[in-house]
């Protein structure tokens, strides 16, 4: 299913999910995201999960929420007859005991909250960064896991509610993050098959960063350099070396596109270590701008 | 032989660790693969490899919980040449379920055990789980009379530090108030019922549902008596973590993120009394020349001036990669720097994707040039 505008489609979601093995740029591609759908006009809440807290800095005047399993089910505990006890309880981590007990309980509180943002009516897209490393198959699938499990009472009605929303198009998508190169497709892969057959949830776009888009470079070997003498052979060994990586990209984006029928969307390579806010706003506006002229 | 290779000599364990996604896996393999070629008899210990890896490897059935030896050997290199390279996937419930049949009094107790619900939960979710068998299988390799160096691969953790906790991670859990109270009723011969009627419990319960909870009880009943065996084994464990001949060495990769990632590691690593002898920087992209990207963008000017468009687009190129390579040297210093003198391994990022055991040999050769 081919779409023409798919920033559209996703936006138009009440929330997002941004999933991707480590290193692919999760966090980037959020943060894109989030800074795409607010300069659309959408009023957006971006989440981060565990581990530190990037988001802020490159989203300066988006809200950020951050949500741990250790505070979610805190509260989930206070509001289910532990009352005063439950910080006590958490503090000496009963948080391991009870999500040993009946495993994904810890994801399934996250999501809960999360949920209960998404019902609030106070924001029109949530967009979460999503769990670390090979972490977000299991977080997606803990609402169904623990149907299995819990027969009934409070656990198993949450479980029933995030699921609903999980598997609701018009209110939750995946997005996938990879980068144009072999490992990333290969996981990239994986991940969608997990996600698709194991948890039900439609993945609606692949996002592709630092892609190279700059254009292909002649063959240096046919360039007449002229009288240049110094520098020629460096700028020789960089175009090979630039040529090499095209190619290579151009190879994994054909197998992408043939593996997976899902659009995609492409952020373009930045060319510095340090990814700032304006940065942001530039793969943004890029989004935006590819959206509009298609 | 460089300092790295001097490090990775002296050895007997190399824990490989860093943020997901810089190439700890590969780094791993590569590092095993050189040092075969210098004679050791190595295993490589990696987390749910990717697929190519294990091609790369020589292995097209896939990585296993048992080693395997490499069926290409490596070259031999300098000298001794005998070297062997062995792989293996951690393996968690299989692990875990060995160390719980080595300490059961009896097969009876350890068949309980494992076909527990609430052990078969812990064996596979409870976080750190992989973390603490990753330390075991290191420390069973250890053992292992058929190799003399160990490399393992730390899982991507959700936190780094977990590895370094690894091992105390069950008797810690053991210690918990709640199972204190779990494991009570056998000692003082009281029956579940009466757990069950324990106001924390009963409220527990509530959340989790009393039949999760029944499984629970029934395991912690089945587990008593084999908590000091476990915590033992820890010791013994840990003991290795600080051996004098157990290096770690950080991967990381030249951007902000990752880079800052690295320094509070190194710090957390240093601060916890761990030899942490190396830092590999994975993927730095290519100089390319001392010369500036000013300089480049000129001649790109004067070319494009001319009309000589594909001229201008080679020298154009030289200035956006000498761009990128300034921009991670920059990341990089203060890495650099603050390791004093520490061993840093800068790897350049190639122009190939490392999926095939000659770049992996290229990749080592990388690691372990005379600098």
């Amino acid at each position: 299913m081919s779409n023409l505008k798919p920033l559209t489609e996703l936006t138009a979601s009440n929330l997002v999910i941004v999933v991707g093995k480590g290193g692919v740029g999760k966090t980037t591609v959020t943060a894109v995201l989030a800074r795409a759908a607010a300069d659309s006009g959408l009023r957006v809440l971006a989440i981060e999960l565990d581990g530190k807290s990037t988001l802020a800095e490159l989203i300066p005047d988006i809200p950020v929420r951050h949500i741990s399993a250790a505070d979610s089910l805190e509260e989930y505990l206070f509001e289910h007859g532990f009352k005063r006890i439950a910080k006590r309880l958490a503090k000496t981590g009963v948080i391991d005991v009870i999500s040993t007990a009946a495993p994904g309980i810890d994801d399934l509180v996250v999501l809960g909250k999360i949920k209960q943002l998404e019902r609030s009516g106070e924001w029109d897209l949530i967009i979460v960064d999503g769990p670390a490393a090979g972490h977000a198959v299991t977080f997606l699938t803990s609402a169904s896991g623990l149907l299995d499990a819990v027969r009934s009472g409070p656990i198993r009605t949450q479980a029933e509610e995030v699921l609903a929303m999980l598997t609701a198009p018009e209110r939750c998508k995946v997005v996938l993050v990879t980068l144009p190169e072999t490992t990333p497709v290969n996981e990239l892969l994986e991940l969608a098959a997990a996600v698709g057959q194991r948890v039900g949830v439609s993945c609606s776009v692949v996002v592709v960063n630092q892609v190279d888009v700059g254009r292909s470079l002649p063959d240096p070997d046919e360039i007449a350099f002229g009288r240049a003498s110094v520098g020629v052979a460096d700028a020789i060994a960089a175009a090979r070396f630039r040529r090499a990586r095209q190619a290579i990209q151009r190879d994994e984006l054909t197998r992408l596109t043939d593996a997976l029928a899902i659009d995609q969307l492409h952020l373009e390579r930045v060319g510095s270590a340090r990814l700032r806010s304006q940065d942001i706003v530039r793969l943004a506006h890029g989004l935006l701008d590819q959206e509009t002229g298609a | 032989m460089n300092t790295f290779a001097a490090i990775i000599d002296s050895a007997s364990v190399v824990v490989c660790c860093g943020p997901g996604g810089v190439g700890k896996t590969t780094t791993s393999a590569a590092i095993g693969i050189d040092a075969a070629r210098r004679g050791r008899r190595v295993v490589v210990v990696t987390i749910d490899p990717a697929r190519r890896l294990a091609d790369a490897l020589g292995l097209p059935g896939g990585l296993t919980g048992e080693p395997q030896r490499l069926p290409s050997e490596p070259q031999a290199g300098e000298g001794e040449g005998d070297g062997e390279v062995w792989a293996m996937m951690l393996d968690t419930p299989a692990m875990f379920e060995r160390i719980v049949r080595r300490y059961a009094a009896t097969a009876d107790q350890a068949n309980r055990i494992v076909a527990n619900r609430f052990y078969r939960n812990m064996s596979g979710a409870l976080s750190g789980t992989q973390e603490y068998m990753a330390s075991e299988a290191l420390h069973e390799l250890h053992d292992d009379e058929r190799f003399d160096l160990v490399i393992v691969d730390t899982p991507p953790s959700r936190n780094a530090l977990d590895f370094l906790e690894a091992p105390g991670v069950l008797t810690r859990f053991l210690d918990h108030p709640v199972f204190k109270l779990l494991m009570m009723p056998t000692r003082t011969g009281f029956k579940v019922l009466s757990v069950a009627t324990q106001p924390l419990l009963r409220a527990i319960g509530r959340v989790v549902g009393s039949d999760v909870l029944a499984d629970a009880v029934a395991f912690f009943q089945a587990f008593a008596g084999m908590e000091a065996g476990f915590r033992q084994r820890a010791e013994t464990v840990t003991r290795l973590l600080h051996d004098d001949n157990t290096k770690f060495v950080l991967v990381a990769s030249p951007n902000h993120e990752t880079i800052d990632e690295a320094m509070w590691f190194a710090k957390q690593l240093k601060q916890q009394g761990f030899d942490f002898a190396a830092t590999i920087v994975n993927r730095v992209h290519p100089r390319f020349g001392d010369g500036t990207s000013a300089d480049a963008i000129k001649r790109a000017l004067t070319a494009g001036n001319r009309g000589d468009d594909a001229l201008a687009s080679i020298w154009q190129n030289l200035a956006e990669l000498r761009a990128i390579a300034n921009s991670e040297r920059q990341q990089l210093t203060p890495l650099i720097e603050r390791l004093g003198a520490g061993v840093v391994v800068e790897v350049p990022l190639l122009s190939t994707d490392v999926h095939d055991q000659q770049a992996l040999s290229l990749l080592a050769t990388h690691l372990f040039a005379v600098s």
